[in-house]
């Protein structure tokens, strides 16, 4: 009886063994371990034996049934992630195939810049405000102490609708229409579209954007306005720009400059991009001209302020190496999707 | 404005500076030198030579052979081609190794021709003799110089010496942006008092001399100004005995460094007083001037003139003009006349320096259509104390150079003597102004180089009358700054009281529409505000449509660009042509722009400006894409309850039976559709195109970015589906009305899963299939709870004529 187990039980092991797939491998356990299977036989085949030696001979059954079952298990196992190895070799895709996108559009890259510049001005406390397009020749001009003839408001600059309507020249009348509001201290900028009679060409339009700033409070000072601009400048340029503030004149600031940076192509070493100088020229701004604040109720003996103005198609050329202003109104496509 | 940086120098003789050192400095301190041009930067090498000796080539009829003495005891060979050499001639001769700027022709080339010894035609040549053209200028700037050939000195010119230097070539001209306030600064003088102020030398200006004989110019003419508004000095002197002649050299050099061609000796002075004191000066002959009298008056209306170039014309009262007893003679600070120009016999001469209203001298010149040198000085406003000091240094000169015997005295007619401005010194305030502590010794050591001078005793600045400028403590407080130098100032941040940064909500909702659009695949585009009136037949707008009131450009850029837009359709139907017309497949562009839409025509007030946001698209994706893309956006701003779509939009431009306005809790908010075929053969393109237009400020008014959390279902949802056949006519729309009116508190959602038209249905039908969800928030839904909804709703579906299908 004991020697029949035995066989039994290496016979099993052998089948097992041979077992190539999870079909077999089932096959093999019910045929050992199954209700009408050979194990299941012995243990029915017990009561043949002398009751004494019946513990002994229960428990080598017991034995070899976990054995068995150990190696069944084994044997599944083993099959099972040999299996799955082959399912997965299967399935292998080419990963280098073209992506499904979700086509997303792109921003204006007008708008990419102005989003830096708002960012930064923002964070820096300033609020972002708006004005008229079409706008009053008084706020254009008048309240920006630019006095009847004078030759900026000449027309071949400005484009009229009559002679107290015109499209705006810049975005500084906003500067009058906020002090006018009379809430202070200021600190904001006013982006927009503004317009001048240039014929169409790679640098010019006759409609074009501005950002305009302004800052009024008690003792600001002309190291105020530098200050910020050069904090704006590497912001938006990079931490190693260098800003040059240069005097210039413009009626509604005294004193007045007009900012350069270091040319971020070269560093400020001189090419081919800022013709050499290693500067290129950004923006215009000055402290706030006191017949300016006065026109708008405010006293300069109290108050003073700084204001600037950034042509935005000039930051965007710049920034991102367009070199024909035509393509910011074309509309292309082929152009927009590249920022 | 230019200058001759050997002017300059001139002026200011402790100035030593490279040419870049010097624009550096002066750009940094204002007066900003946009450019440099070395006049020698090409020429090296080249010496005085005197020809001794001509002989003809062996080997070829058009070359001769010199013997040329440069000085340095031996003579050296040099083969040319020259028609116009002589024996004894003394010429420019570029050495072995040597640089010159160009061709004979005129031409130039860059960085310069090197000359070397060669043969030519078997015989040696040790260098060239250069013609004024090699030398980089040319016979308008040298006069002197021959037309075809070399050019030859004077005889008294040195052998050995430096050629270029004779020719006053070792020169650069500095190119300056002057800025409008700067009127002193379209001088010579103006900008070597900048210079020596910003190099801290001194500054030596001519000295005007006395001049003139015995007589006096009063007996000669007689001067009335009847206009004095527009003419505030008159000063008139006189010039008899005229000899005609060429400038000498120097001053024909000066000028020609100026670009100004050398004329004669009385043309070249004048020209050159306008450069160095930027006073322009006029001279007529005095023999032509009737009843020996200026009068200075307005000119009639439709007076006409015939200026100096011959050219007739056209005046009205507002013009002033220069006459004589019987006639105009000139138009005043723009052109003299023809009938009392200087010619070659002139004997007796009237010159004139003058002060005119620079306004009216720019409205003037443009009304004429005449823009001269002397009127671009006049137009920015001159300082009527500098015409006496320019005509004196004139006849100076003219005394100098022997062109005419000076009459004595002037005649000056200056009735309000325009002085210096006095403003208080106040170093604290500029400090305060600028963030800076510049001592009060420091400021007044910058102001006295610009001749702004300290009276102690009133503790006021006194101002020269040049300087109209100044006005007030900030121009002073710039004057401190730019010589304290703009580098030095501090740079700080302001403090005080601190603000909030902020978006508006507007420019918050427009943010969030352009986040949309380019999520959806849309790019943002840029249009024009002005438009063509034409867009408007281009987009079948009726004539009567109130989109035709515009508000108009009074001087546009052409016709094209005349019209405020007040339909934004235009720009994005082009933006789209010109991507389809590229060929660009599947585009879709959206735009934030105003229209402009007048209160009133004409204008009195300003426009009302409305931001509108434009969607437009061709190729993959239709109408229901387009939509998508609007709800998306409205989900994205708080407006979450249902959108009206309204067929009968009936606009033009729109497919007649594709396009709807758009309603969101009754008010228009928007349409969309697709283009009507025609307007979209009126943009060049052949594809279904679908627009949609939002009016951000209706939308504005009712976004919200307020958030509030609703739970989420606890309970189970009960789903019912209903398949029907409609006629055609029944909008999905109605259906959905009826859901939303009859589906009762438990009806969370529906949503449309099959619709279909054709063959399986009849004629005049479509088969839609819709799938409602029911849930409540309290409880387990029962059959009873659902049933009532689900009767309301089938029988008003049965009521509009829409057959149910049961399953």
């Amino acid at each position: 009886m004991k020697e029949k187990l035995q066989n039994l039980k290496d016979e099993a092991i052998k089948k097992i063994e041979a077992s190539n797939d999870l079909t077999k491998l089932n096959d093999v356990r019910i045929a050992v371990l199954g209700k009408k299977g050979d194990l299941t036989a012995i243990s029915k085949s017990m009561k043949d034996i002398l009751p004494k030696d019946r513990p002994a001979f229960g428990q080598l059954i017991n034995e070899a049934r976990s054995e068995i079952e150990k190696r069944l298990e084994d044997a599944k196992a083993a099959l099972e992630a040999k299996e799955l190895e082959i399912c997965l070799k299967k399935e292998v895709i080419d990963v280098t195939l073209p992506a499904k996108k979700n086509k997303l559009g792109h921003k204006h890259p007008n708008t990419i810049a102005l989003e830096e510049v708002e960012r930064i001005f923002v964070g820096m406390g300033y609020e972002v405000v708006e004005g008229p397009e079409v706008e009053l020749d008084y706020y254009n001009f008048e309240a920006l102490n630019i006095p009847e003839n004078h030759p900026a408001k000449d027309e071949q600059d400005t484009f009229y609708i009559n002679d107290n309507i015109l499209l705006r020249t810049q975005t500084s009348p906003v500067q009058v229409r906020q002090m006018e509001k009379g809430k202070l201290p200021i600190r904001m900028i006013a982006p927009g579209r503004v317009f001048r009679s240039d014929e169409v060409d790679a640098t010019h339009s006759p409609s074009f954007h501005q950002i305009e700033g302004l800052v009024i409070d008690k003792h600001i000072t002309f190291a105020d306005l530098k200050g910020t601009l050069a904090e704006f400048a590497r912001e938006l340029f990079g931490e190693e720009t260098k800003v040059k503030f240069r005097p210039h004149h413009f009626p509604f600031t005294e004193p007045s400059a007009e900012v350069d940076v270091t040319c971020f192509k070269c560093g400020g070493t001189g090419c081919r991009f800022c013709k050499g100088s290693g500067w290129i020229e950004i923006l215009g701004c000055g402290m706030v001209h006191p017949r300016v604040l006065r026109m708008s109720g405010i006293d300069p003996e109290e108050y003073s302020g700084f204001a600037f103005g950034v042509g935005l198609e000039r930051i965007a050329l710049l920034k991102y190496e367009i070199d024909d202003m035509r393509l910011l109104y074309e509309n292309d496509d082929r152009f927009l999707k590249q920022f | 404005m230019n200058t001759s940086f050997a002017w300059i120098k001139s002026l200011v003789p402790g100035l030593d500076a490279t040419d870049q050192e010097y624009m550096d400095a002066m750009t940094l301190s204002g007066t900003k030198a946009e450019g440099c041009q070395r006049l020698d930067a090409d020429l090296e090498k080249i010496i005085v030579g005197q020809i001794k000796k001509i002989e003809p080539h062996p080997d070829a009829d058009k070359l001769i052979v010199c013997q040329v003495d440069i000085g340095t005891g031996e003579n050296i060979q040099i083969v040319t081609g020259a028609p116009n050499v002589s024996e004894g001639d003394k010429v420019p001769i570029v050495l072995h190794g040597g640089r010159v700027a160009g061709g004979h022709d005129g031409s130039k080339t860059a960085g310069g021709i090197k000359i070397k010894k060669g043969k030519l035609r078997g015989v040696e040549s040790n260098g060239m003799m250069c013609s004024i053209e090699e030398l980089g200028s040319s016979r308008d700037m040298y006069p002197d110089a021959p037309e075809l050939g070399i050019y030859i000195f004077e005889p008294d010119a040195e052998v050995g010496k430096d050629a270029v230097e004779l020719l006053g070539l070792h020169d650069s001209v500095i190119e300056y942006e002057i800025t409008s306030n700067r009127v002193d600064c379209f001088s010579v003088i103006g900008i070597a008092r900048e210079a020596a102020a910003t190099f801290r030398k001194e500054l030596k200006l001519p000295v005007v001399t006395e001049t003139g004989n015995r007589e006096h110019a009063g007996d000669y003419i007689k001067v009335s100004v009847l206009d004095n508004d527009l003419c505030s000095r008159y000063v008139a002197r006189v010039v008899k005995n005229i000899k005609i002649a060429p400038s000498p050299k120097w001053m024909q050099h000066r000028l020609a460094a100026h670009g100004i061609r050398p004329i004669n000796n009385l043309v070249d002075i004048t020209n050159y007083v306008m450069l160095e004191y930027g006073q322009p000066m006029h001279a007529y002959d005095l023999d032509t001037i009737a009843g020996k009298e200026i009068i200075v008056r307005r000119a009639l209306d439709d007076e006409t003139f015939v200026t100096l170039d011959g050219q007739e014309r056209k005046l009205d009262e507002n013009i002033l003009m220069i006459c004589d007893a019987d006639k105009p003679v000139g138009i005043a600070g723009i052109m003299g006349g023809e009938n009392s120009m200087i010619t070659d016999q002139v004997k007796t001469m009237l010159f004139e320096a003058a002060c005119f209203d620079g306004t009216n001298i720019r409205l003037s010149s443009k009304k004429i259509g005449l823009r001269t040198d002397a009127s671009s000085i006049f137009e920015k406003g001159l300082d009527p104390n500098n015409a006496m000091l320019a005509i004196n240094r004139a006849c100076q000169l003219i005394e100098e150079l022997g062109a005419g015997e000076v009459v004595g005295g002037a005649v000056d007619v200056y009735p309000v003597k325009k002085e210096g401005r006095r403003i208080p010194f106040e170093p604290e305030k500029y400090n305060r102004l600028l963030g800076t502590d510049i001592s009060k010794e420091d400021m007044l050591s910058y102001f006295v180089r610009l001749e702004l001078l300290y009276d102690e005793a009133a503790n006021e600045l006194l101002i020269p009358s040049w300087r109209q400028d100044l006005e007030c403590d900030a121009d002073i407080a710039e004057e401190a700054a730019r010589f304290f130098g703009y580098d030095n100032i501090p740079t700080t941040l302001p403090t005080g009281e601190a603000t909030t940064g902020k978006l508006s909500f507007k420019l918050r909702i427009e943010a969030a529409a352009r986040e949309t659009a380019e999520f959806c695949g849309f790019s943002q585009g840029m249009c024009y505000s002005f438009e063509s009136p034409k867009v408007f037949d281009k987009l079948l707008i009726p004539q009567d449509s109130k989109l035709r009131e515009t508000v108009k450009i009074l001087n546009p850029l052409g016709e094209d660009f005349s019209i405020m837009r007040t339909v934004p359709l235009n720009g994005m139907l082009t933006s789209l042509s010109t991507n389809f017309n590229r060929r660009n497949k599947d585009v879709r562009l959206y735009e934030l722009g105003n229209i402009y839409l007048p209160k009133q025509l004409p204008v009195t007030e300003l426009p009302e400006e409305r931001m509108q946001l434009t969607l437009g698209m061709y190729g993959e994706g239709d109408f229901y894409t387009l939509k998508g893309v609007i709800e998306e956006f409205f989900q994205k701003i708080g407006m979450k309850d249902k959108l009206m779509y309204d067929p009968n939009a009936d606009r033009p431009y729109l497919h007649p039976g594709r396009s709807a306005d758009i309603f969101y809790h009754g008010n228009a908010v928007g349409y969309i559709g697709e283009v009507h075929p025609i307007v979209v053969s009126n943009y060049s393109m052949k594809d279904r195109v679908y627009i949609a237009v939002l009016d951000m400020p209706e939308i504005v008014k009712e976004a919200s970015f307020d958030r509030k959390y609703m739970g989420i279902a606890k309970f189970p949802a009960a789903v019912r589906d209903i398949s029907m056949v409609a006629p055609k006519e029944i909008l999905a729309g109605d259906i959905e009305k009826v859901f939303e009116e009859q589906g009762g508190e438990y009806l969370e959602q529906y949503a449309l899963f099959d619709i279909y038209v054709g063959s399986q249905i009849k004629q005049g039908y479509k088969s839609l299939a819709y799938s409602l969800t029911f849930r409540s928030k309290e409880k387990n839904l029962e059959e009873a709870d659902i049933v009532t909804s689900m009767e309301r709703i089938l029988d008003a579906l049965e009521k509009m004529g829409v057959e149910l299908r049961k399953n």
